[in-house]
């Protein structure tokens, strides 16, 4: 295993799965540091939602390392990953649609996560202040009281988001969060991205490349669960082998 | 913001009343028009509703349907029974069989001592801690074993069935350790007060209600707070609360105890009112019955669970008076027509219809994300209507926290 001590916040290296033989995630090495928004994008099939279901636990990894500042994150249980500081938004909306969007904020308040403490916890002023924060940040200010099943796709997206941010991680990934959204609402989840990655790494999947425009400061290329290539939008678009893997078939 | 506990417990105006119509239901009208007989048979009834009201935590919050009901009941009415029965079995009175002094049924069993397990029985303090503790055991080893391995939905029913049968089997195979497939019969008194007595039947009538509401307002604090919200989040979306880090398994364990608990103090007020306890009482059939009685009065409802339990149980006395081999269709048909037709049960199809007819009564606010509130979702129209385009904020309702 390698062993390599980084400075990144975030360092996976030579990281493999594979299902049966089927190597989904094919021995990938990727860094990405704080204050970074880091896009990956790459045709179906790449291994991209499969790399962030290794990186929050979901998936157990064959081989390799993923540290999380300094610290190996495989092996360790989901919920524990999560209190180290990672997030993740998975791809269909996932909120809790019988609840109003201030219970789902409320519930992922990252506090009482054993279950007396949740028996008896009391929301203080202080976690009534942070989700009114939360939700202003993510446009749902007025819609705090609807049920979380009647806001639209697009809003549900920004819920999700901003259960995340509730938490406060270090390490926020999100999978395509702008799919199904309005050019409106697109345009107000680039300022959103742009604001929450201060402080903080965020790593985005997406397909839509004009959003990818908007957001990336680095971008990595997956291909058939490998790196294909990585750097900035401009030389990404100029890379003749990613041409081909997005034109060629 | 925060609740607290008085409001915890009892919600809002409109939850302290139906919880008072339900009292005076039960503890005055019932009485009052009912002889002592039939009365009994009521009691009987209402000690399933403990076991509806665990479901409506576990199944109808939590999503953990459990087919196995029975096992805590069951264990719990054994604890019971088993200090009754060797209140009755005292030396004197058992001076005709070969082993005066233990139960009967170890007599005809060739037994000569009492068994190990029994022994502690023998104390009223430890009998009573026992209907609870036993129970709430044994489901927590079941629910580690099962949730921690992320066993759910349909699987864990089927192996609650299961554990149900072999329970079912090993006690009536044991008979001269459990009494076999007759139970344990012919209990007379506790600590000396004869609980056959019509003035008996009339106390443990009341003290089984006592428990019912302190029941409901045990479920209604759980609810009210973030246990009840986290339940209604991992019924939806299991992974999202993982992934907000909470050890999902910690809180099915919870709940799926609460619910063995609360079916254990059911079975041990069956037993004093009913007199015997048998394996009958343990098995698949009448775990099954109890999830009807919970989807009938309504699976999201405590007070719904418990009217929905005397009612399924009347018409099944009625019925089975009359027609007994048309009973168990009509209740299978029942079931079904409830589940399709009423998917919340009887609570369901009284908000429905008050929220259709009586628009003008609801504008007391609750505090409790209670069974009215969930239900608002239920209606077909408001689901439909804002399924893509942003609602109108004027939509917004004042926070109903």
């Amino acid at each position: 295993m390698p062993n390599t001590n980084s400075d990144y916040l975030l360092a996976i290296e030579d990281l493999t799965v594979s299902f049966d033989g089927f190597k989904a995630v094919d021995n990938v090495t990727m860094y990405v540091d704080t204050d970074e928004l880091r896009v990956v994008i790459g045709p179906n099939g790449a291994g991209k939602t499969t790399l962030l279901d290794l990186i929050c636990g979901k998936t157990a990894a064959s081989t390799g390392s993923i540290k999380f500042n300094q610290k190996e994150l495989r092996g360790l249980a989901e919920h524990k990953i999560v209190h180290l500081g990672v997030g993740r938004k998975f791809q269909t909306p996932s909120i809790y649609e019988n609840l109003s969007v201030y219970e789902n904020l409320e519930v992922s308040y990252p506090s009482a996560h054993n279950v007396f403490g949740a028996l008896f916890f009391k929301t203080s002023d202080k976690v009534d202040e942070d989700i009114r924060n939360i939700a202003s940040e993510i446009y749902l200010d007025e819609f705090l009281d609807m049920e979380a099943s009647l806001l639209s796709h697009g809003q549900k997206q920004w819920l999700e988001i901003g259960m995340l941010l509730i938490q406060d991680p270090e390490l926020l990934m999100l999978d395509e969060p702008v799919a199904g959204m309005s050019v409106k609402e697109r345009e107000q989840t680039a300022e959103l991205l742009k604001r929450i990655c201060k402080g903080r790494c965020v790593i985005v999947i997406e397909h839509d490349m004009d959003f990818v425009e908007k957001i990336a400061s680095m971008v990595t290329v997956l291909h058939q669960g490998s790196v294909l290539a990585e750097g900035n939008m401009e030389d990404i678009q100029k890379n003749e082998k990613v041409i081909e893997v997005y034109l060629g078939h | 913001m925060a609740l607290s506990v008085s409001q915890r417990l009892f919600g809002g105006k409109k939850d302290v009343i139906s919880l008072l119509v339900m009292i005076v239901f039960i503890a005055i009208l019932l009485p009052l028009f009912l002889d002592i007989f039939r009365l009994n048979l009521v009691g009987k009834y209402l000690t399933y509703a403990f076991v509806a009201l665990g479901l409506v935590l576990c199944w109808g919050y939590g999503g953990i349907l459990s087919l196995g009901q029975g096992i805590f009941f069951g264990l719990g009415g054994y604890c019971m029974a088993m200090f009754l029965k060797l209140e009755a079995s005292d030396p004197e009175t058992t001076a005709i069989q070969s082993t005066p002094g233990i139960p009967d049924f170890m007599d005809w069993n060739q037994l000569t001592e009492l068994p190990w397990f029994w022994v502690p029985f023998q104390s009223f303090p430890f009998a009573l801690a026992a209907v609870l503790i036993v129970p709430t055991i044994f489901a927590f080893i079941i629910g580690v074993a099962m949730f921690k391995r992320r066993v759910g939905g349909v699987y864990f029913a089927i192996i609650t069935q299961a554990i149900a049968a072999i329970l079912t089997i090993l006690i009536i195979g044991q008979q001269g350790l459990t009494g076999g497939v007759n139970g344990i019969t012919d209990l007379r008194t506790m600590l000396g007060w004869d609980i056959r007595t019509d003035s008996a039947k009339y106390v443990l009538y009341y003290v089984n209600l006592a428990l019912l509401v302190i029941c409901i307002l045990i479920g209604k604090f759980i609810l009210s707070g973030r246990v009840g919200k986290l339940l209604l989040a991992l019924k939806d979306k299991e992974d999202r609360v993982r992934f907000s880090g909470y050890d999902v398994s910690n809180f099915k364990i919870f709940i799926f105890c609460v619910a063995a608990t609360f079916s254990a103090i059911g079975g041990a007020m069956f037993t004093l009112q009913v007199g015997f306890m048998s394996p009958s009482f343990v098995g698949i059939i009448p775990s099954i019955e109890m999830v009807i009685f919970a989807a009938v009065g309504g699976r999201m409802s405590m007070i719904g669970a418990v009217y929905g339990t005397m009612l399924v149980n009347y018409g099944k006395t009625l019925f089975s008076e009359s027609f007994p081999e048309l009973w168990l269709f009509l209740m299978g048909a029942l079931f079904i027509g409830v589940v399709v037709a009423f998917p919340n049960g009887l609570a369901g199809l009284y908000t429905q219809l008050k929220n259709k007819y009586g628009k003008k009564l609801s504008d007391s606010k609750s505090f409790a994300p209670d069974e009215i509130k969930i239900q608002e979702s239920e209606i077909p129209v408001m689901k439909e209507a804002d399924e893509d385009d942003i609602p109108p904020p004027t939509n917004t309702e004042p926070v109903k926290l």
